[in-house]
């Protein structure tokens, strides 16, 4: 089997996010970014089955700008093959980075595409899904258990009244839960030999799809602030204030 | 033209965040449709056919729309699509799997999660955990839409008399097969809809300490959270995660214990009414949040907090 793995370069997760005075988007200069985090555990996940023997190949694409490779040589890093980095100048929208990943699925064959299920700087939880649907093929989203049969998987997905276990026939995409797995680190050695694994790049123009913006983003502001608590001194005081004062006991 | 909204329901009771839906749906245009897709499934369309707020139901009966496979879900919606200027669901995980799987066959750049609707084309919505809002414009002619269900009330549930019309189902997928689903079965209130969350987090050391947390959460007819370390570290399963990834809650009142508020997890409840953060490390970022702080060993403050609760003559339920 071969399998694809989309990873995107983000705002780092421990980064606390300050929005610009002009309300165009948020601080992103000389700000810390890293792999968004359940795309790390897409790549380990690939890792993992190819370590089992049950794939052959794993190729991770990343799409947006120069600095995006940095996504795809950690995944190099940590075991996949090659990479593919579409470069796009502009933030582009879940739907036409769907489009170009179908492109890229349709030149490239897998039989599986993992990514995470939600990028964490416009929280949309909507790529995996939308290329399966460009695709026609199965969808697993959410998923925190994977495993691989004859020409299938077994998937288990985290959803609101617990757990589903669902079989979808390869090929399919499978978006990632961060409970699926411990994403490990890549070690120096590793660091070194990925650096001369291949990138290919190509750019987003060559491809033949429409990424043009659908959505304008009108302004983007600060969320109202909470107006700074108490400390109480012990229990007893806690429950009079839930009591008398917030009245919500 | 109008909105048509996707049913969340277990096939005999309408899941309650379709309710908080309905609310924004008929913000976005008075005329709503809503559609059930299920199995024996007449009771949900009854029921939502009473909803005040909508103007008709869509009925598909079939056996394939028994569990929600986004891939039959998707084929029966884009059947209907072509009547409605705006496809809308809420943004848990049902609509969050299935939504953008229509808005891409339909070409549509899908807006997610929205928390307000400022007009028929531009929403508010949170994006980076919450830490920023934006206001986005959808450009598309045919609009599909997620709405944070706990950021609108929910809508009335009788008074209404809608026509409910059947309609006949689409191909089913032959690549996709539910096998089983492992619902955490439960007397408490719904973690999305509780009046009253308790959490717990790392502080709490193992699964068997969250007992205390239970015994508080019986006597408050509370919901029980817990943050996304406490669930990676299997004290608790993940359908009781909040934050960004997990669920979102605006409860009345939110007790944090032993949780110290990583960024993640303020995601997911700092907008609720009243916090309380239960910590022992007073520098933990959760009481940045809370209007009420203790500094405390939770292991201490617990048993007192619920020998406190019951001196009280009378609790809120």
């Amino acid at each position: 089997m071969k399998i694809l793995v989309a990873v995107k370069r983000v705002i780092d997760y421990n980064v606390q996010i300050r929005v610009k005075e002009d309300g165009s988007g948020v601080v992103t200069d000389n700000v810390k970014m890293s792999t968004n985090p359940p795309d790390d555990n897409a790549i380990e996940e690939a890792v993992k089955i190819k370590e089992a023997g049950k794939a052959k190949e794993i190729v991770a694409i990343t799409i947006g700008e120069e600095k995006a490779q940095e996504t795809v040589r950690k995944a190099l890093a940590v075991g996949a093959d090659r990479g593919i980095h579409v470069k796009v100048d502009n933030v582009i929208e879940p739907l036409a980075v769907s489009k170009i990943l179908k492109k890229i699925v349709e030149k490239e064959n897998p039989d599986l595409v993992f990514m995470g299920k939600q990028a964490i700087d416009d929280d949309c939880n909507q790529t995996g899904q939308m290329l399966a649907a460009l695709l026609n093929w199965p969808q697993a989203t959410f998923a925190s258990k994977i495993e691989v049969k004859n020409n299938a998987l077994e998937v288990t997905r985290e959803i609101d009244e617990g757990l589903e276990t669902i079989e979808v026939n390869v090929p399919a995409i499978v978006t990632c839960d961060l409970r699926l797995n411990e994403p490990r680190y890549a070690s120096l050695p590793n660091i070194m030999k990925a650096k001369k694994k291949p990138i290919e790049q190509l750019n987003a123009s060559d491809l033949g799809v429409d990424i043009n913006p659908r959505i304008e983003q009108i302004k983007v502001e600060e969320p109202p602030k909470r107006k700074a608590g108490i400390k109480v001194a012990s229990v007893e005081e806690l429950v009079q204030k839930l009591k008398n004062e917030a009245k919500v006991i | 033209m109008s909105v048509l909204l996707i049913a969340e329901h277990n096939n005999k009771e309408v899941r309650p965040f379709t309710y908080n839906a309905i609310t924004a749906a008929s913000q976005i245009n008075e005329d709503l449709h809503v559609l059930v897709l299920g199995h024996q499934a007449d009771d949900v369309a009854k029921s939502l056919s009473e909803v005040p707020n909508v103007k008709k139901v869509i009925h598909v009966d079939n056996e394939i729309y028994e569990n929600y496979i986004a891939e039959n879900y998707t084929a029966a919606i884009i059947k209907h699509a072509e009547s409605y200027s705006h496809i809308v669901s809420s943004a848990n995980t049902f609509g969050k799997n299935l939504m953008p799987r229509i808005a891409a066959l339909l070409d549509t750049s899908q807006v997610s999660d929205i928390i307000k609707v400022i007009s028929e084309d531009t929403f508010l919505r949170p994006i980076y955990a919450g830490n920023a809002f934006a206001t986005v414009k959808s450009n598309d002619k045919k609009k599909c839409v997620t709405i944070r269900p706990t950021s609108f009330d929910p809508a009335d549930k009788s008074g209404g008399s809608a026509e409910i019309t059947k309609s006949d189902p689409a191909e089913a997928s032959s690549s996709t097969k539910f096998l089983k689903k492992e619902e955490v079965k439960s007397d408490r209130p719904e973690l999305g809809t509780a009046r009253i969350v308790i959490s717990g987090g790392r502080g709490m050391q193992n699964g068997e300490n969250f007992k205390l947390i239970s015994d508080i959460a019986d006597k408050l007819n509370a919901a029980i959270g817990a943050s996304r370390a406490a669930v990676d570290a299997g004290y608790i399963t993940n359908d009781h995660q909040v934050g960004q990834t997990g669920k979102v809650v605006v409860p009345d009142l939110y007790i944090a214990v032993g949780i110290s508020g990583a960024i993640q997890h303020l995601a997911g409840m700092k907008e609720s009414k009243v916090i309380v953060a239960i910590n022992k490390d007073g520098e933990a970022p959760i009481f940045s949040v809370a209007d009420y702080g203790l500094e405390a060993d939770l292991f201490e403050a617990l048993p007192q907090f619920l020998s406190e609760l019951n001196k009280l003559n009378t609790i809120q339920k």
